[in-house]
């Protein structure tokens, strides 16, 4: 991994990014998704684009906060990061969780916060697209690969071509959910739920969706969420499964041995 | 002549009643605010004709959907039937439509015949799906009581619709031939020219004449029955569905904003002179009642038909929670219509709205199961957001009341103190020096 520019770095040599990566909080801070980062940062490195972070200037965009109810800290920490995307004149940006790509693209506007920001699926695919990144593909025969959608990358803001675009580049055999795209069931972690415990019921959303990958007889589960992946993570765990859990963006790392 | 003057009053009577209460429902949904400038749909047109007249969402489950098709259809091509009864019921003229439109006539009524034959195939297996097959989002704890008989009700009220106008045809393919100058040739029926011998031959042309009567007024009375019984049903759906589908939003993402508390951390945060004129109450956020929430809540609430698909897909449901969307929705009009009752008694909103609540109805429990998911919106046929409604009673719950769950504290003082979502020492960007 090269060395990562903060965007106050790069514009104090004068440069400005080509692209913005929105990094999040649990990109920023959880080990496990510190990993889908790395992978990222790795592929922007190998296509050769200059990128930048908002480093320490960056917060959380508010997204549990709002979802919870808390108006408040979500204004406060919303406003917070407006006004420093619009002092360094931030346009096109991506970012690996999809909470965070939602809140910035619906939840923001409305604050003043107007920004093109892609999902890390979304703009590999381009880059795919594009010829800029090449797959070398391979390093998954017979390897049995599921992909559970996020609610807030599919349902809500409607991509499920993109992610899957990314795993036929990679020559990966999909075998899809029996609840996927539009009908794929959250990993339980949304709307704050990831900051609390379940509510009393039979069983954990985690370990039910565990239950329906496991049923699907895959060794790997995608996803492009760092709290799809802390979950069912977990669920596997608690079920003591074997299967592992990745980003979208460490399947390409791992074929490209990047 | 005395026939027409029983139908002359009885339509106004049933009309007037319906009438009012149908007026009832519209101040009850009248209750709720007007919309954030973020909430307002611009009026979507091709939505209601794709959604709600094409029933495009329906499709998603095929089975139900193709048997629901079959009671639309007919419902709709029924009404052609229905203008003739009522031109019958004025004037006298029976079968206005049989010289009228005198080629295809036969052609017309065989169709609504066929859709009829189909309907009642559906309402059958309808009714077996509810009590015998009992699938499972048709019997939840919510659906206990005066919903599953709403739901019974309004498949049997079918059924008379459907035997009234089987009645009436049958016994007119043989007073065709018995009394042709009162009743004009239809042509060949698809089901009555067999139906009709088949149940009636032999029959005089006196009690042809009295079934045949007895089969129009009963198909018409059902129709005013059914008019007058939508106010209370879940079956309001039929009109409600296009007016919803109307004025919902197909953007998902954004929650409402809420402009009041940005200027107030604006002008905290210096960005813009402070305005906020002092008020001697503290403001109520977010919603407590339906008057917290928006008219196109409370207009979903009514035109929800209980079908519980947003429940089916729901993970909180799914894992045994005690959230079910369908319940919420179904509470907001339970107690649009509680509020509603005091109203018509005289009492004053003020007073109504202050020892009982929404909260009453809907607990916390609920609320917090909620993962925000949008499986619920994404599954209801019509359109309905109960989302949105959860999403605005958590607001009350944790901006006007600082309730809610205990463990959501830390990870709220965290984003205050720190900028992110869990307390921690490390800088943000440590990451990028390992």
């Amino acid at each position: 991994m090269s060395k990562v520019k903060t965007i106050a770095e790069m514009k104090a040599e004068g440069k400005s990014p080509e692209v913005f990566f929105w990094v999040g909080c649990a990109g920023s801070f959880d080990a496990r998704a510190q990993r889908v980062t790395k992978a990222l940062v790795k592929i922007l490195d190998s296509v050769g684009i200059d990128y930048a972070i908002l480093g320490s200037e960056e917060s959380c965009t508010g997204d549990p906060a709002r979802r919870a109810g808390n108006e408040f800290v979500f204004q406060m920490t919303a406003l917070q990061n407006i006004e420093t995307l619009n002092m360094y004149e931030v346009k096109k940006m991506i970012t690996a969780c999809p909470h965070c790509f939602n809140t910035i693209k619906n939840d923001y506007p409305a604050l003043g916060g107007n920004y093109e920001i892609q999902h890390h699926t979304q703009f590999i695919n381009a880059l795919i697209a594009e010829g800029k990144l090449k797959i070398d593909g391979g390093g998954f025969e017979g390897k049995k690969i599921t992909y559970h959608d996020s609610c807030y990358l599919g349902r809500v803001n409607d991509e499920y071509i993109a992610p899957r675009k990314v795993m036929e580049a990679l020559d990966i055999d999909l075998i899809e959910l029996k609840r996927s795209k539009k009908n794929g069931l959250c990993c339980g972690a949304g709307g704050a739920q990831m900051f609390k415990e379940d509510e009393p019921g039979n069983t954990r959303i985690n370990e039910k969706r565990m239950d329906e990958i496991i049923a699907t007889g895959a060794d790997i589960v995608a996803a492009n969420c760092p709290f799809c992946i802390t979950m069912l993570g977990d669920g596997a765990k608690a079920k003591e499964s074997d299967v592992m859990v990745y980003d979208i963006s460490e399947l390409i790392v791992q074929s490209n041995n990047l | 002549m005395i026939q027409q003057l029983i139908f002359a009053v009885l339509t106004i009577v049933a009309g007037w009643f319906a009438f009012s209460n149908f007026f009832k429902i519209r101040r009850n949904i009248l209750l709720g605010r007007e919309l954030e400038e973020n909430e307002e749909a611009s009026g979507n047109w091709k939505n209601v004709f794709l959604i709600a007249f094409g029933q495009k969402k329906m499709f998603k489950r095929f089975v139900p959907a193709v048997l629901h098709l079959f009671i639309y259809v007919a419902f709709l091509f029924t009404q052609i039937e229905l203008i003739e009864i009522f031109i019958d019921g004025i004037t006298g003229k029976h079968r206005i439509f049989a010289s009228a439109l005198s080629p295809f006539y036969g052609f017309l009524i065989s169709f609504i015949e066929i859709l009829s034959v189909l309907a009642f195939v559906a309402t059958v297996i309808f009714l077996w799906r509810r009590n015998l097959l009992k699938v499972p989002r048709l019997v939840k704890s919510e659906m206990n009581g005066w919903p599953t008989l709403d739901g019974n009700l309004i498949l049997i009220g079918e059924i008379l619709l459907l035997l009234g106008i089987f009645t009436m045809n049958g016994t007119d393919v043989l007073l065709q031939k018995l009394d042709p100058s009162h009743f004009p040739s239809t042509g060949n029926l698809a089901v009555s020219s067999f139906l009709g011998p088949f149940l009636f031959d032999g029959l005089d042309v006196g009690t042809l004449k009295i079934l045949e009567r007895t089969g129009w007024w009963l198909h018409f009375i059902t129709i005013l029955g059914f008019l007058n019984y939508l106010p209370f049903s879940k079956h309001l759906h039929i009109f409600l569905a296009f007016p919803n589908v109307y004025y919902s939003k197909e953007q998902r993402g954004a929650m409402e904003n809420m402009p009041q508390i940005m200027n107030e951390v604006k002008s905290m945060m210096g960005l813009i002179e402070e305005e906020t004129p002092m008020t001697e109450e503290l403001p109520e956020f977010g919603a407590k009642d339906v008057n917290g929430l928006s008219w196109k809540n409370i207009l979903e609430a009514y035109t929800c038909t209980e079908c519980g698909r947003c429940t089916s897909a729901c993970p909180a449901n799914i894992t045994g929670k005690k959230l079910s969307p369908r319940k919420v929705m179904m509470d907001v009009r339970d107690r649009a219509e509680e509020v509603g009752k005091e109203l018509d008694k005289g009492v004053a909103l003020e007073e109504i709205i202050k020892d009982t609540s929404l909260f009453d109805r809907i607990t916390e429990e609920e609320l917090f199961a909620c993962t925000a998911c949008n499986a619920c919106v994404e599954e209801c046929p019509v359109m309905i957001n109960p989302l949105d409604v959860i999403l605005q009673m958590r607001r009350y719950k944790i901006l006007t009341e600082a309730g809610g769950p205990s463990e959501w504290l830390p990870m709220f003082t965290s984003i205050e103190n720190s900028g992110s979502v869990w307390q921690v020492s490390d800088a943000r960007d440590a990451w990028t020096k390992e």
